[in-house]
């Protein structure tokens, strides 16, 4: 096979084992739709003061989209590549004659597939249940913003396996990192109901200006469809991820 | 050859035949996995010269991984991936990679081809670790001890799994602390013990195991008593037709020389003394 058609079958396999794992499900799929139903129901009918004025709902689609992204990212990576590097799957695969390259490349694959199928589950049931309306005409700054934040959480998660000494760990530090970020991001609660200073912090990360750049891509009400100022900030995170991977990711169990 | 602070091995010199099964046997922490890792390119050495089917091992690529098979030492398997998909996926990342279903029975997993990984015993799951690093039909193949932590009836089958790789014409480097393994699979058994090598020979000849000294075992009087000899049909007959003249019986009367396990206790300890 040659790298491409390798990256595909390492890509079929990966995509079977995600399914099955049902803690990968359950988190990466179920969990932003749970999270996105308490949140409009709860929020149902108030307006959140931001670009003029939104429903709480229209609020909340682009912002659980956000986070289901990076989970299915940054999140997933993280998690999947620590176990499996305990496991000695991946010492095992460096064994064989299948590039380094190609192992990751399915992995990514596998994970911007699964970021697609949540923006398309997250759309539909935001237009079902509440009318958010789907913005076709602005689908290529979408698709655009969900490559580039994909594309940079994938690298941050990558080299954040080097920060997980272990597959226990590897829950605990992930949702240390993430869900902080997600609150003063102001993906849980609305960010006109947020005091002063915790955006201007949360804008120190990447969590914040993706969401920012999710918001404007998918709600008209925002100026133009693609935010290149916040995009610019997610994807030098993602070249520092990119560059902290290559550094000191690894292939053997760190412990035993 | 040494990581972190400490030298693992030292003036480890080994020389494997094409088709052979060689044992490599020594007791935990003696530099077993050191070695045979940088055999498979995993480590690097500080110092020596290593070549692996004509490849120095840290700068071979592609085309040597085609050649080689490795089962580390603890590797787990995709629990969420059945047994035939575990081998096709591996089966994809080789040019010309053995059948999946030969694969399967060659290590006698036929019956389990649909089940997922995590719900094979830990035998099963160790069998379908060979099948993977056989699925590119490697030249060589390096097992890390395979069978550690097995019940009896698991072991048996591991062992026949690879007494049947020789009868493929493979030549298997096999790590192992346990003597009966080595024995029973290997062709030749190098034993290395504290990051040096203390013995090398076949199972038979092993430590001069067979020209070594004898323990003649009898009581008389009352009182066990112990001769050594290097001569042991001499000392039989003199102690014998002695017995005889006198007509007594030698109660208790045992020859034995010394077994591989004494062998190798005896020299594994005597390293691992020097080594304080």
């Amino acid at each position: 096979m040659n790298g491409l058609a390798l990256v595909g079958h390492q890509f079929r396999y990966d995509q079977k084992a995600f399914w099955r794992n049902p803690a990968a499900v359950f988190f990466t799929v179920m969990f932003p739709v749970i999270v996105f139903l308490i949140l409009a129901v709860v929020f149902n009918g108030e307006e959140v003061e931001v670009r003029g004025g939104v429903e709480a709902t229209t609020y909340y689609v682009p912002a659980i989209m956000s986070l289901a992204i990076i989970s299915a990212t940054m999140q997933t990576l993280a998690m999947t590549l620590v176990i499996a590097r305990e496991d000695g799957r991946l010492k095992r695969g460096r064994g064989t004659p299948m590039p380094p390259w190609v192992f990751i490349a399915g992995r990514i694959g596998n994970s911007i597939v699964v970021a697609l199928m949540m923006l398309v589950l997250l759309a539909a049931i935001g237009a079902a249940l509440y009318g958010v309306s789907v913005p076709w005409g602005r689908l290529p700054a979408i698709l655009l913003t969900l490559v580039i934040g994909a594309a940079s959480f994938c690298c941050l998660g990558i080299a954040l396996t080097a920060l997980i000494p272990s597959q226990d760990a590897a829950a605990a530090i992930v949702n240390a990192l993430l869900l902080p970020l997600y609150f003063l991001s102001g993906v849980f609660i609305p960010e006109d109901q947020l005091p002063n200073g915790v955006i201007t912090f949360a804008d120190l990360f990447p969590v914040r200006h993706f969401f920012d750049a999710f918001f404007d891509a998918y709600v008209p009400a925002g100026g133009a469809a693609v935010s290149w100022d916040n995009l610019a900030v997610v994807a030098l995170w993602g070249v520092a991820g990119l560059l902290l991977a290559i550094k000191f990711f690894r292939w053997t169990p760190r412990s035993g | 050859m040494s990581y972190g602070e400490t030298e693992a091995v030292r003036g480890i010199d080994l020389e494997v035949e094409r088709g052979e099964v060689f044992a490599f046997l020594g007791p935990n922490g003696a530099g077993k996995t050191t070695t045979v890792e940088i055999l498979e390119g995993y480590r690097r050495r500080t110092e020596g010269e290593v070549s692996v089917l004509g490849e120095d091992p840290e700068r071979a690529g592609r085309e040597w991984r085609e050649r080689i098979g490795i089962v580390l030492q603890s590797g787990r398997l995709d629990p969420y991936l059945t047994v035939r998909e575990s081998l096709d996926l591996y089966a994809g990342y080789f040019r010309s990679p053995r059948p999946t279903d030969e694969v399967i029975s060659l290590v006698g997993l036929e019956g389990k081809a649909d089940e997922r990984a995590s719900r094979l015993s830990g035998g099963q799951q160790r069998r379908l670790d060979v099948g993977m690093a056989l699925v590119g039909d490697p030249e060589l193949l390096f097992l890390d001890e395979p069978t550690t932590g097995f019940d009896p009836s698991a072991r048996r089958q591991a062992w026949d799994v690879i007494a049947g790789l020789r009868d493929l014409g493979k030549t298997v480097f096999l790590t192992t602390h346990y003597m009966d393994e080595a024995q029973r699979l290997a062709d030749r058994v190098t034993i290395i013990a504290a990051g040096r090598i203390v013995a090398r020979g076949t199972p038979e000849h092993l430590g001069q195991r067979d020209s070594g000294e004898t323990t003649i075992r009898y009581r008389a009087d009352g009182r066990e008593i112990a001769v050594q000899t290097t001569d042991p049909v001499k000392a039989l007959h003199e102690l014998t037709g002695a017995a005889l003249a006198k007509g007594e019986e030698l109660e208790g009367l045992e020859v034995t020389r010394p077994s591989l396990e004494d062998v190798y206790l005896e020299l594994t300890a005597a390293a691992e003394e020097n080594a304080k």
